[in-house]
């Protein structure tokens, strides 16, 4: 590498983009894979960089920012682009004043996802041109030129990013700073109410836009043909080229860095040089349908999977599967899911759950880990905010037509992070105590967003420079809502928070649960370890209830024949159970359930 | 020299095999290489299975590296060495912590941790170099720094000289951090 090479991922090269960029404002919502981008955006002083609730707000506060004027810049996961679907529709027709760009970061196997939506469909369907790099140099390049047409054409431009390219790293270089635009207010109806009659003037616009664009995408030098050996060309972008570029070094490549609008012209005279034309893509046949409906003959999801991610062996395999050599089989071993960390306020919570008879319904975040062993303590996980309103549809479903004389009220729990909560939980409980439900909400407020690696939210009371912000009081705003039952636990006191989850339940109005303990994973908590518990072996009578918590630091060794008596256990005792204390985390939950004093405090 | 390579690092989310492909994939770059290195980050990051992909040469391509193409492996843990059988071939060199983590059915007693796993690899005709790593991160003074024992050992595979990774360990860990690490990565070189 030279002076001027960096060695970074795909997330660290859009940062340094939009900074080059001369981005002013970016807002998004973490999620995997796209947290890293506005992670890495802070760290330039230039940018004012936010967290947003949501990435509904995420956008439009970067409408706000275009509108005056300004380079702006939305980042979001996949699933996220549904949220900001709303505004993203409408800016289409609005148009930009400072160049907009919407980062979405699909996760094509569902790494860290409920579903694998193909948001190139998005592209289509908003009217809107979309940039697809391969690697972090042309993820750093793409939203740098993603800015150049946002202005030139007067649109929002979306940068689609996948797993494979936000969290690959590779060589990028740095280029010039671009000189920032001046903000200011400028008035300008026409183009930012809209109303109908005014909508409908801009829709028209919309298609003379989209013309203009198929015609840009014809020139654009992101779109190019590599000529090569003529018997068989592919049509490719994003990662899929990379694979391509691989297991056919020879064949001839149309690469479209641009995946939309397509550049008609341009496929046509590529299908006409090849003698098989392929579509290699992740996912939805999005390039086949439209290449398809141009007349042009081509193979495509007959032959590549339309499922999870791709790799060379795929696509070896569905080209010229005659050329697969055969690998060592897997070999058979327990597996190793995701579990909640050693520690993990959540898992009391869901301990508690799992030992009443209710429906849990549950929600996006580390602890949708509730739902494995032994816990098995989720019944249902749709989407961002779900937990409280799916909750409310089954009461009121009980209600309306249960059997007759069941109570209801103490049937349906919902579970909900800090985080979720106030990304969109908020105007759910504002349903359910309006449209007077009776169901539990809890709160695991742990404040911070964990799962995607302790993103602060307004809950923290620190901003993404971790300057001190304003920290919300979810009490207070629950009381505003009008909860009338609220209360706040230790959720590493297991059997007392027991007592207060059954007391909610039995109420026969809405009711508020609120487990109050940080995530053992900030910076401050790794800091303090003044305590520390362990097992006092002699007094276990290997009951188990510890083991049921499944706390990774603890483990059960199962006794031989004769080993209980000859170790002075009683002679039917199966085996004890063990802390590990390099992996413990001192949160004394498995503490407050041993009823023999086998595991006790000790001070550090 | 070999010209171009594929390596992969496999164990338990914690273990920070992030840092160690850094480590790795930094001292590649130093020797003159291309590399990618893809990383799997979220809930997979909690406790499960993880696993890093460094793949270098003059210019490379895919990001992933191709089932049964893996030159060389890092496990940290020994069902980890395993798990990714795969991925390896006849010759394919395996550097493995020799320490168990529990998985959650093994902690419960639901079922036993495999015995002799390792047999499953060497039967195949792969290559596999045990290293006690929690036990020279200990005398390193740090068990936080099997990850870079691990790259010590995996260090006299690679054509570059200690110093490049040395140099690496300087500018990529925190300053207090240091002195241990450059102690860890010694200790594992030494490993042969």
């Amino acid at each position: 590498m030279n002076k001027n090479q960096f060695w970074m991922s795909g997330n660290e090269a859009l940062a340094l983009g939009a900074f080059e960029a001369a981005v002013s404002v970016a807002s998004g919502y973490p999620g995997t894979p796209s947290t890293e981008i506005l992670e890495n955006l802070v760290k330039y002083d230039e940018v004012y960089c936010e967290w947003a609730p949501n990435e509904k707000v995420g956008l439009e506060v970067a409408i706000g920012a275009s509108f005056a004027g300004s380079r702006a810049l939305a980042t979001m996961k996949h699933v996220g682009l549904n949220v900001a679907a709303d505004p993203l529709f409408t800016a289409a027709y609005t148009g930009v004043r400072g160049g907009l760009v919407v980062i979405t970061a699909d996760d094509p196997e569902m790494h860290s996802s409920q579903n694998e939506q193909d948001n190139r469909n998005y592209a289509f369907a908003a009217k809107l041109p979309m940039l697809e790099p391969s690697d972090p140099a042309e993820a750093k390049e793409f939203i740098k030129l993603g800015y150049r047409l946002s202005e030139e054409l007067d649109t929002p431009v979306l940068v689609r990013m996948t797993t494979r390219v936000s969290h690959v790293k590779g060589i990028v270089e740095k280029g010039e700073v671009a000189p920032r635009a001046v903000a200011s207010v400028v008035k300008n109806a026409p183009k930012q109410v809209m109303l109908p009659a005014l909508a409908r003037k801009r829709r028209v616009y919309v298609e003379e836009r989209m013309t203009k664009n198929r015609e840009i995408a014809e020139t654009i030098e992101i779109n190019r043909i590599e000529k090569g050996d003529t018997k068989r060309g592919f049509i490719c972008s994003g990662v899929s080229y990379l694979y391509v570029k691989e297991v056919f070094p020879e064949a001839s490549v149309l690469k479209l860095g641009m995946c939309w609008p397509l550049p008609e012209k341009k496929i046509k005279a590529f299908a006409d040089s090849v003698d098989e034309l392929f579509i290699v893509e992740e996912l939805d046949p999005f390039l086949e349908t439209h290449i398809k409906a141009m007349g042009v003959a081509c193979k495509g999801k007959e032959l590549v999977p339309n499922q999870g991610e791709l790799n060379t062996a795929i696509v070896r395999r569905s080209i010229v599967p005659e050329t697969v050599e055969k690998c060592f089989e897997a070999s058979a071993l327990p597996p190793r899911p995701p579990n909640m960390c050693a520690g993990c306020p959540h898992r009391g919570i869901f301990f508690n759950l799992s030992r009443m008879n209710v429906f849990v319904s549950g929600d996006i975040g580390c602890y949708t880990l509730g739902f494995l062993p032994p816990l098995n303590a989720m019944d249902s996980c749709v989407c961002m905010g779900a937990s409280v309103t799916i909750a409310h549809g089954m009461i009121k479903a009980l209600e309306n037509a249960g059997a007759k004389g069941e109570s209801v009220h103490n049937k349906v729990v919902s579970v909900i992070g800090d985080s979720t909560f106030m990304h969109s939980g908020i105007t759910g409980l504002l349903n359910s105590v309006y449209n007077g439900s009776s169901a539990t909400l809890i709160i695991l407020d742990n404040r911070i967003t964990a799962m995607t690696g302790q993103q602060q939210n307004p809950a923290s009371g620190k901003s993404i420079k971790g300057d001190p912000a304003t920290s919300l009081d979810i009490e207070g705003l629950c009381r505003a809502i009008g909860v009338k039952h609220i209360w706040t636990v230790n959720p590493h006191e297991v059997p007392e928070t027991r007592k207060v989850l059954k007391e909610a339940m039995d109420c026969e109005e809405m009711s508020v649960v609120i487990s109050r303990a940080p995530c053992v994973l900030l910076p401050e908590m790794k800091e303090r370890k003044a305590v520390s518990y362990y097992t006092r072996q002699e007094n276990c009578v290997g009951c188990g209830s510890c083991i049921r918590l499944g706390c990774p630091a603890i483990s059960w060794t199962k006794f031989g024949e004769g080993e209980a008596e000859a170790k002075g256990y009683k002679r039917t005792q199966k085996g004890v159970s063990k802390i590990d204390e390099n992996i413990c985390n001192s949160c004394g939950q498995c503490a407050s359930l041993c009823k023999f004093d086998a595991i006790t405090r000790k001070e550090a | 020299m070999e010209k171009s390579g594929n390596i992969l690092f496999s164990g338990v989310g914690g273990q920070g095999i992030l840092l160690a492909s850094e480590i790795v994939a930094y001292a590649l770059l130093d020797a003159g290489f291309d590399a990618k290195k893809s990383e799997v980050h979220g809930m997979a990051q909690r406790g499960g299975s993880v696993t890093a992909e460094l793949r270098y040469g003059k210019k490379v391509y895919s990001p992933l590296i191709e089932p049964g193409k893996v030159d060389l492996q890092m496990a940290f843990e020994m069902m980890e060495a395993v798990r990714y059988l795969p991925m390896l071939h006849k010759g394919s060199r395996v550097i493995v912590n020799t320490q168990k983590l529990l998985p959650p059915s093994v902690a419960n007693g639901s079922v036993e941790y495999p015995e002799n796993i390792l047999d499953r690899l060497t039967e195949k005709g792969i290559t596999v170099i045990p290293v006690d790593a929690f036990a020279l991160a200990s005398e390193a003074g740090e068990i936080k720094t099997v990850n870079v024992v691990m790259v010590g050992v995996l260090s006299n595979f690679l054509p570059m000289a200690p110093s490049v990774y040395e140099e690496v360990i300087n500018t990529q860990v925190k300053e207090r951090f240091r002195d241990v690490n450059l102690k860890a990565f010694a200790l594992g070189r030494k490993v042969s």
